[in-house]
């Protein structure tokens, strides 16, 4: 089984790729708009909830029974769903899904497929794998458009295009779709792709969509989005796939109501997401003639297996913890390498890859709380990247200078006499540094720190000393 | 009250006035201070930088030296959040239930310094005075761990002279995080420019805050930029009187 987070296997350290993005004044000031934008709506809509902690709480306690009986759950979910008129397929990895949705398109001899916004699918480098098949793939939410069409990458969860403005995206439509003019204002560049998708969502006969939800009791799915052209994608195309990752099942149609309330309000602040599109298996004379469910692993079960950060599959994608993010906020997405961003990416990624080509992500947060703090299902994510941390130096994939730096100092810290030794030495030390109290450039490891930043000089007496001093002048 | 003090490694090593300060604000206010002179660390670092196994003798150490202490105070909010948020985790990793009943112990018995004064002693207006434009840095583990909330800010209020101006974007890191700040140094001054920029901002003089580690940052930020800002931990602030102490 090979596991597959996008191309996430090949992308650049986070701090390398991050110093480079830092350039980016035009990509830094959209994320840094956007994000606050965000993050004030969510504020408002969240504020008006009296019971707020509440529902966060009954998020969680859904997902983290749930998961505790996923095997359960999902064979519930796979037999509603067959009952339903549905078929169920599973895939352990990326390619087995790549597999199996691209057999079923030439199972009906079709060429081309509408794209609901999915995650999943770049997770599973789908796009891709389809083209490699001969196949089309027409993403339909505005913003995935603009990133197929800009060829570029998804830099938000909810948001892919969130580092574009708008007279970028006009470029892209102008370039990409064959115009002559075209304006900049929101209403022009929507009427340019509404044109453009149109005839799409008229021609094409297969769609392919994610979930947010699976409803174990009555085999049921749901995707929420804003803009119309999933409820397209689910309701013309004569066959419809979905490809649904384990963690996404939820045991009742009642559970919707906890999550219907935590999902809008913390991902784009909005009350109620204006499509929400609830389907089970087939309905005669009405939407497509067959429905496909593709149950995703791709290294889920692994994460299932760690109890301590299990509850990062209970993540419902909302982004608010990117939006929240101080260090998202200054690189964007694309600094993670890994189409998961922000600090729910900074967990996924490494877990899904079981630790490999990743090891800089746990380490790209300052652990300040932000993302825990607004998580509608509460992940404590900053315990989580610390035991993800734990884990890259056990496996000895620290770098040496930081691993020799922290044996010495635990070295040091294990005895008072030997922390009074090291003040000692390390006082002496920065005598070439030192001036005017403050150290100016440091060699090594804290040369990053001394880059943009003075470090105060050690003083001569520390405060044991002083202390010392004090309780001996006191006896005599 | 005989309060013993914690007074956390880079305290002791590079910020011996804000000991000098919690001290003197004590037995100003009445208190026995005593401090044990085998004490090193929390193991803070260690542990949020994913060395857990460095990070337990380091905690077997503290443990051992607070025993018998009926209260601790530590000048430093991160200090007290490893303590609370991770010390009863790595006892029970131990599964010794004597280390487990030794953690549970000393939570109720640790104390942020903010806290001490407030909920401990009682006291808000601790006869301070301090004629400077000062403003509030709202660690993120003050705020977000320990919640602390509006304690630094009560105390600051009743300085007199003091004016305590408010800071925009409060909640946001620094940019500091421990080895956040030398492993992600670019994205790490990315954040100190924005936090310096609120802190210019509002004309202040003084930046304070209950953590001389987010401290250290802003102050090498503001210094490096000369701005002629400075940092001050709030206990040197509480500490000054019309005699002395403060700048």
């Amino acid at each position: 089984m090979t596991v597959r987070v996008g191309e996430a296997a090949h992308a650049q350290d986070f701090p390398a790729a991050a110093k480079e993005l830092l350039t980016n004044t035009q990509l830094r000031h959209n994320v840094r708009h956007a994000t606050s934008v965000i993050r004030g709506k969510r504020a408002r809509v969240v504020g008006e909830m009296a019971d707020w902690e509440d529902l966060r709480e009954a998020g969680h306690q859904i997902k983290d029974h749930t998961l505790r009986h996923l095997d359960v759950y999902l064979e519930q979910f796979e037999e509603a769903c067959i009952r339903a008129g549905g078929k169920v397929h599973w895939a352990r990895d990326a390619d087995e899904a790549n597999r199996i949705v691209i057999g079923i398109i030439q199972s009906h001899g079709q060429t081309e497929v509408i794209k609901v916004k999915t995650m999943t699918s770049d997770e599973v480098g789908m796009n891709p794998a389809l083209e490699a098949a001969g196949i089309t793939p027409y993403e339909t939410d505005l913003a995935d458009l603009i990133v197929q069409l800009g060829e570029d990458k998804p830099s938000h969860i909810v948001v892919p295009a969130l580092h574009r403005n708008r007279m970028e995206i006009r470029q892209i439509f102008l370039d990409k779709m064959g115009l002559c003019e075209l304006g900049d204002k929101p209403q022009d560049l929507t009427n340019a792709a509404r044109h453009y998708l149109r005839e799409k969502f008229l021609r094409v006969k297969v769609g392919i969509s994610g979930a947010n939800f699976a409803v174990a009791e009555t085999g049921a799915v749901c995707v929420v989005e804003s803009e119309g052209n999933g409820r397209m994608c689910l309701s013309l195309p004569e066959v419809l796939i979905s490809l649904i990752g384990i963690e996404k099942v939820i045991p009742r149609f009642s559970d919707l109501e906890v999550f219907l309330q935590l999902l809008p309000r913390s991902a784009t602040g909005e009350r109620m997401n204006p499509y929400n599109s609830i389907w089970t298996g087939i309905s005669a004379g009405d939407g497509p003639r067959e429905f496909h469910v593709v149950l995703l692993d791709n290294g889920r079960t692994n994460v299932l297996a760690d109890e301590e950060s299990r509850e990062t599959l209970d993540c419902i994608r909302c982004g608010a913890c990117l939006n929240a993010c101080p260090v998202y906020q200054q690189t964007g997405g694309h600094a993670y390498g890994s189409i998961y961003s922000g600090p729910i990416g900074a967990i996924v990624t490494p877990q899904l890859q079981s630790m490999q080509h990743s090891q800089t992500l746990p380490y790209a947060s300052s652990l300040c709380g932000a993302c825990y703090e607004v998580c509608p299902v509460k992940i404590n994510i900053p315990e989580i990247l610390i035991h993800l941390r734990g884990k890259v130096v056990q496996n000895g994939d620290a770098p040496l200078a930081e691993w020799l730096s922290m044996k010495a100092a635990a070295f040091a810290l294990s005895s008072a006499g030997r922390l009074a030794a090291m003040q000692k030495l390390a006082r002496f030390a920065q005598w070439p540094f030192e001036k005017d109290g403050n150290l100016h450039h440091l060699p090594g490891l804290l040369g990053g720190w001394t880059e943009t930043r003075d470090l105060p000089s050690i003083p001569d007496e520390s405060f044991r000393d002083w202390w010392a001093k004090r309780e001996k002048a006191r006896q005599t | 009250m005989l309060i013993s003090l914690f007074i956390t490694c880079y305290n002791d090593t590079l910020f011996p006035n804000t000991g000098k300060a919690v001290v003197t604000l004590l037995e100003r206010l009445g208190h026995q201070v005593e401090f044990r002179s085998a004490q090193t660390c929390c193991g803070q670092m260690h542990y949020n930088t994913g060395y857990q196994r460095e990070a337990l003798p380091i905690m077997l150490q503290f443990l051992k030296v607070f025993r018998g202490a009926e209260v601790i105070c530590i000048p430093s909010a991160s200090c007290v959040a490893m303590i609370r948020d991770h010390y009863p985790k790595m006892a029970a990793e131990t599964c010794d239930p004597e280390i487990i009943a030794e953690v549970t112990g000393l939570l109720p018995r640790i104390f942020e310094f903010s806290e001490l004064l407030i909920d401990k002693l009682g006291v808000t207006d601790v006869g301070a005075f301090f004629p400077h434009q000062v403003t509030l840095h709202t660690s993120c583990h003050s705020l977000r761990s320990l919640q602390v909330g509006e304690k630094p800010a009560i105390l600051l209020k009743a300085v007199r002279g003091l004016n305590l101006v408010e800071l925009g974007d409060s909640d946001q890191c620094c940019g500091f995080g421990g080895t956040f700040a030398v492993k992600n140094a670019d994205v790490s001054s990315a954040m100190l420019s924005d936090k310096t920029r609120c802190i210019l901002d509002t004309g202040a003089e003084i930046c304070t805050a209950g953590d001389n580690s987010c401290l250290m940052h802003i102050g090498g930020g503001l210094s490096r930029q000369n701005t002629g800002v400075r940092c001050l931990h709030l206990a040197e602030i509480l500490a000054s009187t019309e005699r002395g102490g403060g700048l």
